[in-house]
């Protein structure tokens, strides 16, 4: 779905920066006119009122690029997922500008949230149905989805019938069958076995590969963050806020087990503990 | 590529099947076995229970032939279906049945979908159909007489308040437990409007909806026996006038024989219902694979 931007957008942000997301060379912008396919400009989220209000989100500021793979990182209570959802216009922010530059977004969750009374095939098509694609189409994209996930064989079988990392799978087929420019995940692997989710990161890895999508992930694996993103960004813990930025150099095929991520991680952890020390006194 | 290997390799390892050694026709059989000996042992204790009463003389009443053994008593059941008036008596009775059940489930589905759907109708409404659901439905029929009199409507009139009340509820508790999640997951599909009442709020609110006709069910077996007892409508023979005429003839051995016919369309109609449920828990994956049986 789309962001309802004439009430979000800054007026600043570039008029038709979704248009030709690949022409973009960000180098040559200075940094607040980079086109960004998602821009969060001091976004604040406060839920309740008076004294029992929570301050979930506090001024944060992102943009991610198009294109681009973006790791979210922080420990418990740090508003990832509150973040996820305002992206994904779920929910509203209290004060900031969002941007989404007119994008389709779609949101995937830790659990695959398939409809348990269809087959895997028909909860693809039930996602290609609600987009509007003729009756007639619906089969052979549904059938090339799948095969997309490499679960060609397996439309016919219900969500129960599968394993939690194919289930998995059927739901990023469904989220590619939105045709959304924009990915959020939220911790979309966390339930899994670290075998299935090595897997799975190959997975994403190559289909993110293949259709320039944009991805915002949430996690809170620092191996995976380092395994994953083009760049992590750490968030404090009550309230969220941006407290660092790590671009991950691109040194060739990745792996989990890669000494430059578990270099990363280290980073990152360190980060992360430092912050979680200052809730400790 | 060696991803795709692993991947696939993974995907058969975890689906492979805990056991599928035994062949179908042994698996049928075991689990009609298993479905089949509580119910032939339910009529076994049911019969001795008829012969201890029998044999007991309860005040010397056997020697009147009022109350017969459970050989007469079934002989007089066989007796009453193939030359009596059993078999049309159940004709209007289950005509009756139907149509009123019918009429609830319309009516029950109409209300739910409408209360569950529209807040201010849910507070007030909602509290209306819990309170009627628990009103006795005989206690209808002084009202259903006065307004319709000795008629099928009176008696429709009492099934639909008996029935519709609880498959609204049935309805309502399935659109109020819709899994938050799948909303969400409904919502960045774009699904809205009656689209989401259709492909996800309705489907994902079923298993509760059959639950509430399976009760609106005993609701309409119960009203309409009753009402077939306080209304008897001239000039049709139902199952309730044949009872009330037993009781005219202190016939104890028929109106046990009309009882048990009473007795198994409910037993029947009610084992439809559990069947049509464990059929959705089990496509929806509801059911412990290795405790079902």
């Amino acid at each position: 779905m789309s962001m309802s931007s004439g009430r979000l957008t800054p007026p600043e942000s570039p008029p038709g920066a979704s248009a030709f997301p690949n022409l973009t060379i960000v180098a040559d912008h200075p940094a607040q006119q980079a086109p960004a396919a998602v821009r969060l400009t001091d976004v604040s989220k406060v839920y309740g009122q008076g004294r029992g209000a929570l301050l979930a989100l506090d001024k944060v500021s992102l943009s991610v690029a198009p294109g681009e793979f973006v790791c979210l990182i922080g420990a418990s209570g740090c508003g990832k997922s509150t973040l996820l959802s305002l992206v994904a216009g779920l929910d509203l922010p209290t004060s900031g500008q969002l941007d989404t530059a007119g994008q389709k977004v779609t949101l995937m969750f830790q659990e695959p949230a398939l409809f348990p009374w269809l087959t895997a095939a028909k909860n693809v098509e039930l996602a290609l149905h609600a987009r509007g694609v003729p009756k007639a189409e619906r089969r052979t994209q549904t059938l090339d989805l799948l095969e997309a996930v490499h679960l060609g064989g397996f439309g016919g079988k219900r969500p129960h019938e599968l394993s939690g990392g194919m289930r998995q799978r059927v739901a990023m087929a469904r989220a590619l069958a939105q045709d959304a420019d924009v990915l959020l995940m939220d911790e979309p692997f966390g339930a899994l076995d670290a075998m299935t989710r090595d897997l799975l990161h190959d997975e994403l890895e190559r289909i993110c590969a293949e259709r320039t999508l944009t991805v915002l992930f949430v996690t809170h694996n620092v191996r995976e963050a380092a395994r994953l993103g083009d760049r992590v960004i750490v968030l404090s813990s009550r309230p969220g806020r941006v407290i660092g930025e790590y671009p991950v150099p691109r040194t060739g095929p990745r792996r989990i087990d890669s000494a430059e991520v578990a270099q990363m991680a280290a980073t990152l952890t360190d980060r992360l503990r430092e912050e979680m020390g200052r809730h400790g006194h | 590529m060696a991803t795709d290997q692993a991947l696939h390799g993974l995907d058969r390892l975890e689906l492979s099947p805990l056991s599928g050694q035994e062949s179908l026709l042994a698996r049928l059989g075991r689990r009609t076995w298993a479905g089949t000996w509580p119910k032939l042992l339910a009529v076994a204790l049911v019969l001795g229970a008829w012969e201890l009463f029998y044999l007991s003389n309860y005040h010397g009443d056997t020697a009147d032939h009022l109350v017969a053994g459970p050989v007469t008593g079934v002989e007089n059941l066989w007796d009453q279906l193939v030359h009596g008036q059993l078999v049309a008596a159940i004709g209007t009775t289950m005509e009756r049945g139907v149509i009123g059940y019918g009429l609830s489930v319309l009516v029950g589905a109409v209300v739910g979908a409408v209360v569950s759907r529209v807040p201010p109708l849910r507070a007030a409404v909602g509290s209306i159909i819990t309170g009627l659901t628990t009103m006795p439905s005989i206690a209808w029929f002084p009202f259903a007489i006065i307004l319709f009199g000795l008629s099928n409507s009176a008696i429709l009139f009492v099934i639909i308040l008996g029935s519709a009340p609880s498959i609204a509820n049935g309805l309502i508790a399935g659109v109020d437990y819709t899994p938050p999640l799948l909303l969400r997951a409904g919502k960045m599909m774009g699904l809205r409007g009656f689209a989401l009442y259709r492909y996800l709020i309705l489907p994902a609110s079923l298993p509760s909806f059959v639950a509430g006709m399976k009760q609106g069910w005993a609701f309409a077996w119960r009203s309409l026996m009753a009402g077939e007892l306080v209304v008897q409508v001239a000039g049709s023979l139902s199952l309730g006038v044949l009872l009330a005429g037993d009781q005219e003839q202190l016939d104890l051995t028929s109106a046990i024989s009309v009882m048990i016919v009473i007795l198994i369309i409910g037993v029947v109609v009610d084992g439809l219902f559990t069947k049509a449920d464990v059929a959705i828990r089990n496509r929806r994956g509801l059911i412990d694979a290795a405790a079902g049986s």
